[in-house]
């Protein structure tokens, strides 16, 4: 009963409590750069539960024959293939979307959500637990990535996924695009605020 | 075992290496012939666009070009070039020839509706990356039909709005020939004016170096042309 318990924490946790992205601030180069769209981010944040939930399987099952010395580089090795699969899959089956993220998808070899989860999870726990852990801690990655693309992409293009939405008498009357939230800072600055939003109801993260 | 000796150490870091490149091997070459077939509807998708051909899905794209297009291989002087493939030739490459070593492929369009468009390809560089584009002319060689136009990287809702049909439409219609002058079309900043007679479209407040980009691809891709559209308007 314990063990059930403490899986459904591993799987849950990252969503809000133990957010890799707006607690332990890890990740946020991509968070930056692939949010200006709805539909990029969510193909992004995809990619990226794949690949953490496979990587911390497999280094999970190979954990007890890594020497220790090069467990990093093992772990990168890992990562770098799984990244250049997915790459390959989209640029397959998703070419349109592959095109938008481009060099983004190489760099989730770099995200540091992977390397942290791979070091402080999956290398001392069962594969079971890690793949919970791997979704888990995706899914906290992708929900914000999806919030912050969706404002960015409502208020910066008045699009979702690249269907207008903004109806067009708002623009008769002089509303305007914000071509501000486009650009990188905004994305910093949404993070920012979801983290204050956060953080103002939950007690326990107050400093 | 001892799992931290120098000889376990480099036995497991090479097993591994030969594990992840032979898998990677193999996903690479099982996904080739659908990532060409990827690329290549994309570019045709990228042609049709320039002459307002319905898209559809891969498939469609695909047999539309076929029927739709044939690809020829021009010089300079406008002569045709025998056993080239149009569609192979990466413009991107031929940019960095001297003139006169350059092979310029032209697409041909021939629809019942529209009747006859000639497709030139274009490759430039913008502010942060290349551009590149399609411009669809009418069988007068000057008259321009449509404009297709993408980008590597151009800053999203800047730059990038190149790929936009709002900016592409602007083309349609414009002149490449001035009084029997070959004056190819500019991109100027909203409100301007070039200091030719050139015909030009307004360039995209916010992406100023991009819209230059264009001009300049403008400019230097359909140089090389003069000859063969000159051509085309005297016939």
């Amino acid at each position: 009963m314990a063990e059930k318990v403490s899986n459904k924490k591993v799987l849950f946790n990252p969503l809000s409590k133990d957010n890799p992205v707006i607690v332990q601030i890890l990740g946020i180069c991509s968070a930056l750069a692939v949010t200006a769209k709805l539909e990029p981010a969510i193909v992004m944040g995809l990619s990226v539960i794949a690949v953490l939930a496979l990587a911390n399987v497999i280094l999970s099952l190979i954990r007890n024959t890594i020497p220790t010395n090069i467990r990093i580089i093992v772990q990168l090795v890992v990562v770098a293939g799984l990244v250049v699969i997915v790459n390959q899959l989209l640029l397959a089956y998703a070419y349109n979307v592959s095109k938008q993220l481009s060099v983004f998808i190489g760099l989730i070899i770099t995200n540091c959500i992977l390397m942290g989860r791979l070091e402080a999870f999956a290398m001392s726990n069962k594969p079971w637990p890690s793949f919970l852990d791997g979704i888990g801690n995706g899914l906290g990655y992708t929900i914000i990535l999806i919030i912050v693309a969706f404002f960015r992409e409502l208020l910066g293009c008045g699009t979702l996924l690249g269907i207008q939405v903004i109806p067009e008498c708002f623009y008769q009357h002089g509303y305007q695009n914000n071509g501000l939230m486009i650009l990188p800072p905004m994305a910093l600055i949404v993070v920012a605020c979801i983290i204050w939003v956060q953080h103002s109801f939950n007690k326990d993260l107050q400093e | 075992m001892n799992k931290q000796s120098n000889t376990y150490t480099i036995v497991y870091i090479t097993i591994l290496v030969i594990v992840v490149g032979t898998a990677l091997a193999w996903v690479a070459t099982a996904l080739k012939p659908e990532q060409s077939r990827n690329a290549n509807a994309d570019k045709m998708k990228q042609i049709l666009s320039s002459v307002h051909a319905p898209l559809g899905d891969n498939k469609q794209i695909t047999d539309l070009f076929e029927k739709n297009i044939t690809g020829i291989v021009i010089n300079q002087n406008g002569d045709i070039q025998q056993n080239e493939d149009a569609f192979d030739i990466n413009v991107a490459n031929q940019i960095k020839l001297n003139a006169d070593e350059r092979k310029l492929p032209v697409y041909i369009y021939n629809d019942d509706n529209v009747g006859k468009k000639y497709i030139i390809p274009l490759y430039g560089q913008g502010l942060w990356g290349s551009i590149w584009g399609y411009l669809a002319l009418n069988s007068d060689g000057s008259t321009i039909y449509g404009a297709y136009f993408s980008h590597q990287g151009e800053t999203p809702g800047l730059g990038a709005e190149i790929e936009k049909s709002e900016f592409q439409k602007r083309f349609d219609g414009k002149q490449l020939f001035k009084d029997s002058q070959f004056r190819p079309i500019t991109v100027v900043k909203a409100g301007q004016h070039p200091a030719g007679d050139e015909d030009y479209v307004d360039g995209i407040s916010g992406g100023t170096i991009t819209s230059k980009g264009v001009a300049s691809m403008l400019k230097n891709g359909l140089l090389p042309y003069k000859q063969f559209l000159q051509n085309l308007s005297n016939n």
